[in-house]
């Protein structure tokens, strides 16, 4: 705010003493001054104001209501204090399946994720035939819609007429049954992440890349570095901060994990995500404990430790990416 | 752009902001100037209520009123959670919601946000629907909550061209005369894998396991997960165990073909006829039907299923109190709900009637299908429906049967049947909570 107040205030002088030369209808003057101290503000209040209704004020709510027994089928709400933590923290082992599927599939499709969008961005960086074209065709993933893609993975992924077991069927391997096996459920979510996400890391990367000085790469040729030693001596240390946003980006998006697992059934009970929640994340969890347990205000306690989770985590990857690139 | 004109510029901008506002808060009214209201009703389910042409009746019949249906396709959990969120929000939701058998016990503790239909001279209908079914639309406190619509008196609807192939009998009366209880259900399963090895005898454990359970409650305790106290007695109630465990038995007798009901997989299955036989409540005819497709016309036929008795599914139709036309929308809730309308969107989608009046109906009761071969499907209906003893679904019926079926799909993954109904007896409780 302060800053803002500092680039405004000269405008505030100048223009009107330089209009006030040519012209000073009565009141004017004031209005004139009043229109320029407050439109900065007017034109930034909408998005505090929905910012304010749609973001703090659900947050306010949820922890007010992580306090109470509130469902729809209590006549009256009552305060239970920290209830709702305890017993989720220490009596729930389905939130804590729900937690450990969660970072597993968060491993599982992040780092691959990653790795592969650097590569694919480091190979799109050089000089090649068709440049365009591939850096369109990365980018199209990102506008199919998800459910599109879940729905259509769903079924290369299906247990008897599914693509996936026909090609494994091929090379002689039994055919599997992707919902009911926990870590070949991670594995067919995780590529469905990752189909829809490499290219948009993979653009971000290659825009950051493209920011880097040529100069840099130029004096390391001459001094005689490969360009694997220019990649990770010039590339990986200038792409730091860029890795820490996708990395904290993915790892919101990762531990919000949602349609993809949701999408993998269908059919009655999808929220369960498999027959012994082999696939079910916290946000599934969540949204199960609300919709169909009716029990909301444990949903809210289990929305507030979602949210420290992630903020914990994104934390702790920003002190990682940190530490992996300043070395040099 | 000097000041003066970017603040013209500003006034007309914001004055069109304004117009348009106007604009389309008159648009979402319901009510025009010449007396015209709008009443929406929402429904559930892939073949919807098949009101269709009754809501063209009733428009004829009053010319003010129009009606507008939604959530034909939806599956009834997403309509749940959605009318659940605009019950308690007080907004959004139809003039008449449908309200299903197993979730409207759910709605008795926000019978407030309902419209007592009993203010409406509902109580004067009482003799319009089966005792049983009167009953369940009723607050413990003696509000109406909402008028019957459907029953789902079961039956058991076969492949005629797989039973022939696998040389069973394929005349209705003679395989119905081929299990008059349930193991010997699993054993005519069992001369069938042994001849037919491509398909499989059921479409799933899940729906095995609630035709029987059904029946075995509405024989014995009278409830299922909870009892009429609301008690959680998943793990002690002696016919949850007993339509477990039968269940169990069929599974290793290798007769499921393993689909998760109402998932796409399931709907492959009827197209692709991957089994022959199916739990048929009257309401699956039409699921059957919507599904298989013409091309499976006259292969399918019904016969009654073991065991007696058993009610599965059904609804009710309401009037949320935000209904901005309590009064007509009572007076359509009603209309809907009469015998006649019954008898007609049971010709329609195969909804068995709860209204005696309408069973007794020849067009129910002398009704024949002909996708299913011809079959007198109101003869196998609505017989036993007078005798049908209910079943008392607690409030969180759903969460337990979530967790209790999660447990029978994990026996059909390869999980040891004890190993199963102690999760489900463990899950179960957690869910009930």
């Amino acid at each position: 705010m302060s800053s803002l107040e500092t680039t405004a205030a000269p405008a505030v002088e100048q223009s009107p003493s330089r209009r006030a030369t040519r012209r000073t209808p009565p009141g004017s003057r004031w209005l004139t001054r009043l229109d320029l101290r407050l439109t900065p503000y007017v034109l930034v209040l909408p998005f505090f104001v929905i910012f304010a209704i749609f973001g703090v004020y659900p947050i306010i709510y949820t922890v007010w209501i992580a306090l109470t027994d509130r469902s729809p089928l209590n006549a009256t709400i009552s305060f239970v204090g920290l209830d709702n933590f305890v017993e989720l923290l220490t009596n729930d082992p389905q939130f804590w399946n729900a937690v450990w599927n969660t970072f597993g599939m968060f491993a599982m499709s992040t780092v691959p994720q990653l790795l592969l969008a650097l590569m694919l961005a480091n190979a799109l960086n050089r000089r090649i035939r068709g440049q365009m074209f591939f850096r369109l065709a990365i980018a199209m993933p990102i506008i199919t819609s998800t459910a599109v893609v879940a729905l259509i993975f769903s079924m290369i992924y299906a247990r008897d007429f599914g693509l996936a077991n026909w090609l494994l069927d091929l090379v002689g391997v039994d055919p599997i049954d992707w919902r009911a096996n926990r870590f070949a459920s991670w594995f067919a979510i995780s590529t469905m992440v990752d189909w829809r996400w490499v290219g948009y890391n993979a653009l971000i990367y290659l825009a950051a890349m493209q920011s880097i000085s040529k100069d840099m790469y130029e004096a390391a040729a001459l001094d005689g570095a490969s360009r694997r030693r220019q990649f990770w001596s010039i590339t990986i240390p200038q792409l730091r901060p860029t890795i820490i946003f996708t990395l904290i980006i993915s790892t919101i998006g990762g531990l919000q994990l949602f349609t993809e697992p949701l999408m993998f059934t269908s059919g009655s009970g999808a929220l369960s995500g498999g027959s012994e929640g082999q696939f079910q994340t916290i946000t599934m969890y969540l949204l199960e404990v609300m919709n169909t347990r009716f029990r909301w205000g444990y949903a809210g306690a289990v929305a507030l430790v979602l949210f420290l989770l992630i903020a914990s985590v994104s934390f702790v990857n920003y002190l990682l990416a940190r530490r992996i690139s300043s070395d040099k | 752009m000097s000041v003066t004109s970017r603040r013209r510029f500003a006034a007309i901008a914001l004055a069109s902001v304004a117009v348009l506002a106007t604009g389309t808060a008159c648009g979402n009214d319901s009510e025009s100037g010449d007396g015209q209201i709008t009443l929406v009703v929402d429904v559930f389910g892939d073949q919807g209520f098949g009101y269709e042409d009754l809501y063209k009746q009733y428009e004829s019949e009053h010319p003010n009123i129009k009606i507008q249906e939604r959530g034909k396709g939806l599956g009834l959990g997403d309509y749940n959670t959605r009318l659940t969120q605009q019950i308690t929000a007080g907004a959004g939701a139809g003039d008449i919601v449908a309200l299903e058998e197993g979730t409207i016990v759910q709605f008795y503790a926000q019978a407030d946000k309902f419209v007592n239909l009993a203010d409406h001279g509902a109580n004067d209908l009482k003799s319009n629907f089966l005792p049983w079914k009167w009953e369940q639309g009723v607050t413990p406190d003696g509000k109406v909550l909402g008028l019957g619509t459907d029953i789902g008196s079961m039956a058991i609807c076969y492949r005629t061209d797989l039973f022939k192939a696998a040389n069973l009998p394929t005349d209705r009366e003679q395989v119905g005369a081929l299990w008059p209880t349930w193991d010997e259900f699993i054993a005519t399963g069992q001369k069938f894998a042994a001849v037919d090895k491509k398909h499989k005898f059921v479409d799933s454990a899940t729906n095995f396991y609630n035709v029987v359970l059904m029946q075995t409650a509405g024989a014995g305790s009278g409830y299922t997960y909870f009892d009429k106290s609301n008690q959680l007695v998943v793990g002690s109630n002696p016919d949850v165990k007993s339509a477990f465990d039968l269940t169990t038995k069929m599974i290793s007798a290798g007769l499921s073909n393993h689909l998760k009901s109402f998932s796409n997989e399931w709907n492959a299955g009827f197209k692709n006829g991957s089994f022959a036989a199916i739990g048929c409540p009257a309401w699956m005819t039409g699921v059957i039907k919507g599904q298989a497709g013409d091309s499976a016309a006259g292969k399918w036929d019904i016969a009654k299923a073991p065991g007696t008795g058993g009610n599965w599914g059904g609804a009710f139709l309401g009037v949320p109190k935000a209904s901005k036309h309590p009064k007509e929308a009572a007076e359509l809730a009603k209309f809907l709900t009469s015998a006649k309308s019954q008898a007609e969107a049971f010709k329609k989608v195969g909804n068995l009637p709860s209204s005696p009046q309408a069973l007794s109906d020849p067009a129910v009761a002398e009704a024949t299908n002909d996708y299913f071969s011809n079959a007198p499907v109101g003869k196998i209906f609505a017989a036993g429906a007078s005798e049908l003893k209910p079943v008392y679904l607690g409030p969180k019926n759903q969460a337990v049967r979530d967790a209790v079926e999660n447990a029978l799909r994990s026996v059909e993954q390869g999980k040891a049947a004890d190993a199963a109904w102690q999760d489900a007896v463990k899950n179960g409780e957690a869910a009930g909570k």
